[in-house]
């Protein structure tokens, strides 16, 4: 059982939480009316593609059954351990290399 | 290879069992092979043995980080069928349970399989409807399939609580009698053995660390037991996948996430099926010990820690006890976890990649197990003729950004669906 931290609500057990990924992504602009090949694969790329790092992951989180903050998680996938959330909008603080 | 049967089973007997071989040889790696698999578990072996035994590539190694068989092929539910609607995903698994009808004749090792019938169990009007339009998508490409009425059911498997008042009331189901289950180490050990005795050197303790590139060309790995030169390297180490790939330059559509399964208490035999609901999340079948085996849904976070949280224990045991309210007096006895290379429709990846001689077999998401044979056969086609067989032609790297994805739940591109 995970403990995760909500910037708003404090930890509280993984139950009351949806995963939602990647929090490292970003959405190309593909609001222009004629959209170039680049544009379009870069959009691909977002949709399909993971770095899938074996370490630490920035993630989003929301808190569903809780407040429903949607919020930034940095999490180690191999032993689960977490270090840092911020609200969704805040940047995550930087750690020196390793552990 | 030492044949096994009846006859060598009595010599040996009468012998004290002092004269069996090794089943496979533990070989130093070679400075150099025609093709290297990355990967021995059940996939990477059976692609060493189709390589060797349908196209005659012997110059082969196989190369394992930890032991055989000691990733997802010793920590699945062993369940094998083939009830896909999607063309692409039903023609290549049911060419796979066709391989699961001879595989032990063929292996000349029992791998214990076991079709005793997979029945998926529908829970609402909606869910009836579309497993009988998925039960005749099978039918219409010459798979077996049939739906269950809820008495049939009753009748079939006394154990489930097919109360109207259930959490989960059954309406029916859609059963593959010619599927079931295996035994997932022997599935991984008669493939070393078959492999091995074709030549094939399988190299245990040796993890891959790198990617030896000239160009665009792949030409050798780099490992834990010194650098290896290939004329090709295929990949098969689901879980890991991304990793690999990231040592070749490559990003996938891939995420890992966890999967757990957990094991019963022996008891007598009660379960004849192997039974699944989508909507209570569970699968569940009773193994030759006695033991019922069973596992739900991915824990749907990035994980790459191979332990089962209780969460997830707590809901699939749940869902158990509601639709087989007997099984609430059990103790469990195990539960494990394994890392899913879940892919984003769902499907796997067998397939070229944007590497000269670098081949990937992956995104198995739940259902590698009983892809085992078919996929182990399709790779080895793709590898040795460096072309898809027209059975994975679908399964390609590019066919997201292509559009052609083959997402069998139509869940959209989401790492969670398979």
């Amino acid at each position: 059982m995970m403990l995760i931290p909500c910037p708003w609500c404090g930890e509280r057990s993984e139950n009351e939480f949806t995963y939602i990924g990647d929090a490292r992504r970003q959405r190309p602009d593909t609001s222009a009316l004629d959209v170039s090949d680049e544009t379009l694969k870069a959009h691909s790329d977002y949709v399909y593609l993971r770095d899938n790092p074996k370490g630490w992951h920035q993630e989003y989180w929301q808190h569903t059954s809780g407040c429903r903050a949607h919020f930034k998680v940095e999490r180690n996938v191999v032993d689960h351990r977490i270090r840092a959330s911020v609200k969704a909008d805040e940047e995550l603080p930087s750690f020196p290399e390793g552990r | 290879m030492q044949r096994y049967s009846i006859w060598s089973l009595a010599r040996n007997a009468l012998t004290g069992h002092k004269n069996w071989q090794a089943a496979w040889r533990h070989p130093e790696p070679k400075p150099h092979y025609d093709v290297i698999i990355v990967g021995g578990g059940g996939h990477g072996l059976a692609t060493a043995y189709y390589l060797a035994k349908e196209h005659g590539i012997t110059n082969v190694a196989v190369l394992e980080k930890g032991y055989l068989g000691g990733g997802n092929t010793g920590r699945n539910t062993t369940i094998v069928r083939s009830n896909y609607m999607l063309d692409d995903n039903a023609h290549f698994y049911e060419h796979g349970l066709k391989l699961w009808h001879q595989l032990s004749i063929d292996l000349n090792y029992n791998v214990m399989f076991s079709p005793r019938g997979v029945l998926n169990l529908v829970h609402s009007d909606a869910a009836r409807d579309a497993a009988k339009r998925r039960g005749n998508a099978m039918r219409l490409n010459g798979i077996d399939s049939e739906y269950w009425d809820l008495e049939t059911i009753a009748k079939k498997i006394p154990d489930l609580n097919v109360s109207k008042n259930a959490r989960y009331p059954v309406k029916g189901g859609l059963m593959q009698k010619r599927g079931g289950t295996a035994r997932h180490d022997a599935v991984a050990w008669g493939y070393a053995r078959g492999a091995d005795a074709r030549g094939v050197d399988i190299i245990q303790q040796c993890e891959v660390t790198g990617m030896m590139m000239e160009g665009n060309r792949i030409v050798g790995v780099e490992t834990s037991r010194g650098p290896i030169k290939a004329g090709k390297v295929g990949i098969a180490v689901a879980g890991h996948t991304t990793q690999l790939l990231n040592m070749a330059g490559l990003t996938a559509p891939i995420e890992s996430h966890l999967l757990q399964a957990m094991v019963s208490e022996p008891i007598k035999p009660t379960l004849d099926y192997v039974v699944t609901s989508g909507a209570a999340h569970l699968y569940v079948s009773q193994s030759d010990k006695g033991g019922l085996v069973f596992g739900g849904d991915i824990e749907f976070y990035n994980s790459f820690s191979q332990r089962g949280n209780t969460r997830t224990l707590e809901h699939v045991t749940a869902a158990m006890i509601s639709l087989f309210p007997r099984y609430a007096k059990l103790r469990l006895l195990r539960h494990w976890g394994g890392i899913m290379d879940m892919s984003m429709d769902g499907s796997p990846i067998i397939s070229k990649t944007p590497r000269d001689n670098l081949f990937l077999n992956g995104g198995w998401c739940y259902g590698g197990f009983k892809a085992t044979p078919a996929s182990g056969w399709c790779f080895a086609h793709t590898i040795a003729t460096g072309e898809p067989h027209p059975l994975n032609a679908g399964f390609t790297l590019e066919r997201f950004e292509r559009g052609y994805a083959i997402d069998e739940n139509g869940a959209g591109p989401v790492p969670k669906a398979h």
